[in-house]
């Protein structure tokens, strides 16, 4: 069966090492805060200047001005800094952040990514998430494999205009685990019940399967 | 003494000399952070054809958003603009331009702007409609993109402390974009919760210098908040 947004976060959460500064978008990247290893320590970083971001505040807890990328109340855990707009994305962009959690539209076999804009459709902006593409050591993508349609969302090529190029290293869909690496989509897992055939039916660039591919496993 | 007496006591005062036509850099991150009495007088002087730097445009009816009920903005550079009808209904009647930016990139330009860099290479953007038009180049193998900076005629940021001299302190995430906002202004005005006696800051943790700052107004705050998340304590 497809995983379910919980499970993909709980996939993405087995990238974590202890010790890594990690950025995480909106939506399904968010979720991933919630399944970090125990005993194992990670500092959020959220763009809008704060690394070492904590949970939601309890009532008596929030603080207009303590929010999060997402214009949320949030708090900061103990050990955090804050800091400003340029400082926050120095980080980003020098490379400081050790992982990249993003949702996308499109995903290409070359790494590239169309994640904010489609055209016909009012453009908002594509926020932080030009930066954390170019800037990440390593960019995980979370989408449903395919869209409501059935249309991959793996593609040869992105249709849609781009956030960024040749960036992408790894993809959590709600199918399969896959590496981009030479041109090629890698599978190197699938999610429980699913078969090769469908993710290869459901994958329209290039998919490389080498050997007898895992199912994920979840603790 | 007088020269370095920066506190003034009307919004009158604060946007004194604010005409029709001018580029204002405004500091905050949604509606956190955001100079609100400084904007409400923008929208008081009924000032038009500005140009306006921000992270985002406000809310319909708060922050920047009050600007687009009078059509005072004819160009917004913004990395993200989403959360505003008012906004969607101009930019697609062709009244309003956007000029979408790179939430990093419109920090950096911000930051150059008031360091007197004019230009720099990054590369966010590269291979993407931001990238059209511009210079890029390849550096020890890898694409840039050349981005100029920006500076305002006025800046109006949000701070928590202030002393008469100008130096400022933010408070937590509401400190955002004002910093370099506040370097990038011809004027830039500082509406601050509290103006404090020279010395009460500690010198090193002054978080913006006065050199950069030429208005200090004391505001009250509504401090709305966008997204009010709560966990069961």
């Amino acid at each position: 069966m497809a995983l379910s947004r919980e499970q993909v976060a709980m996939r993405v959460a087995q990238e974590l090492q202890d010790g890594y500064y990690v950025n995480l978008g909106i939506g399904i990247p968010t979720l991933v805060a919630n399944y970090v290893p125990k005993g194992m320590e990670v500092m959020l970083q959220s763009e809008n200047g704060l690394l070492g971001m904590g949970p939601y505040p309890t009532e008596d807890e929030i603080d207009a001005d303590m929010i999060n990328a997402g214009k949320e109340t949030v708090t900061a855990i103990k050990g955090a800094a804050i800091f400003n707009s340029a400082e926050s994305f120095a980080m980003i962009r020098g490379g400081h952040v050790d992982l990249t959690v993003l949702g996308a539209f499109e995903v290409d076999q070359n790494g590239n990514i169309a994640s904010w804009m489609i055209p016909g459709k009012l453009v908002k902006g594509m926020g932080g998430a030009m930066d954390l593409v170019a800037g990440a050591q390593n960019i995980v993508v979370t989408m449903t494999h395919a869209d409501k349609y059935g249309n991959s969302k793996l593609l040869t090529d992105c249709t849609l205009p781009l956030t960024g190029v040749g960036c992408v290293k790894k993809i959590v869909t709600d199918l399969a685990v896959l590496e981009v690496r030479n041109g090629a989509f890698h599978l190197l897992e699938r999610a429980p019940g699913i078969s090769v055939e469908e993710i290869q039916q459901k994958t329209a660039g290039k998919l490389v399967i080498e050997g007898n591919v895992p199912e994920m496993t979840f603790n | 003494m007088a020269g370095f007496n920066k506190v003034v006591h009307s919004y009158e005062d604060a946007m004194a000399g604010l005409q029709d036509g001018m580029t204002v850099i405004a500091g905050g991150f949604g509606l956190c952070g955001i100079p609100e009495g400084l904007i409400a007088q923008i929208k008081k002087m009924k000032t038009k054809d500005l140009t306006v730097v921000s992270n985002n445009c406000g809310v319909d009816g708060f922050g920047l958003g009050i600007l687009l009920e009078d059509k005072q903005i004819k160009k917004m550079i913004a990395s993200y603009v989403g959360e505003n009808a008012l906004f969607e209904k101009q930019l697609l009647n062709g009244e309003l331009e956007v000029e979408l930016t790179p939430q990093g990139t419109l920090a950096e330009k911000m930051r150059a702007g008031g360091a007197g860099i004019p230009a720099f290479f990054t590369a966010t953007g590269y291979g993407t409609p931001v990238a059209e038009g511009k210079e890029t180049r390849e550096i020890k193998g890898r694409n840039y993109v050349l981005e100029e900076s920006i500076t305002g005629d006025f800046a109006i940021v949000r701070a928590w402390k202030a002393d008469r001299y100008g130096n400022l302190m933010f408070r937590h995430t509401s400190m955002n974009f004002n910093p370099m906002a506040a370097t990038a202004g011809k004027i830039t005005v500082a509406e601050v919760e509290e103006i404090v006696e020279p010395g009460e800051l500690e010198p090193s943790q002054i978080h913006t210098p006065g050199i950069y700052v030429q208005r200090v107004i004391k505001g009250n705050f509504e401090k709305r908040i966008e997204r009010r998340m709560v966990r069961q304590g």
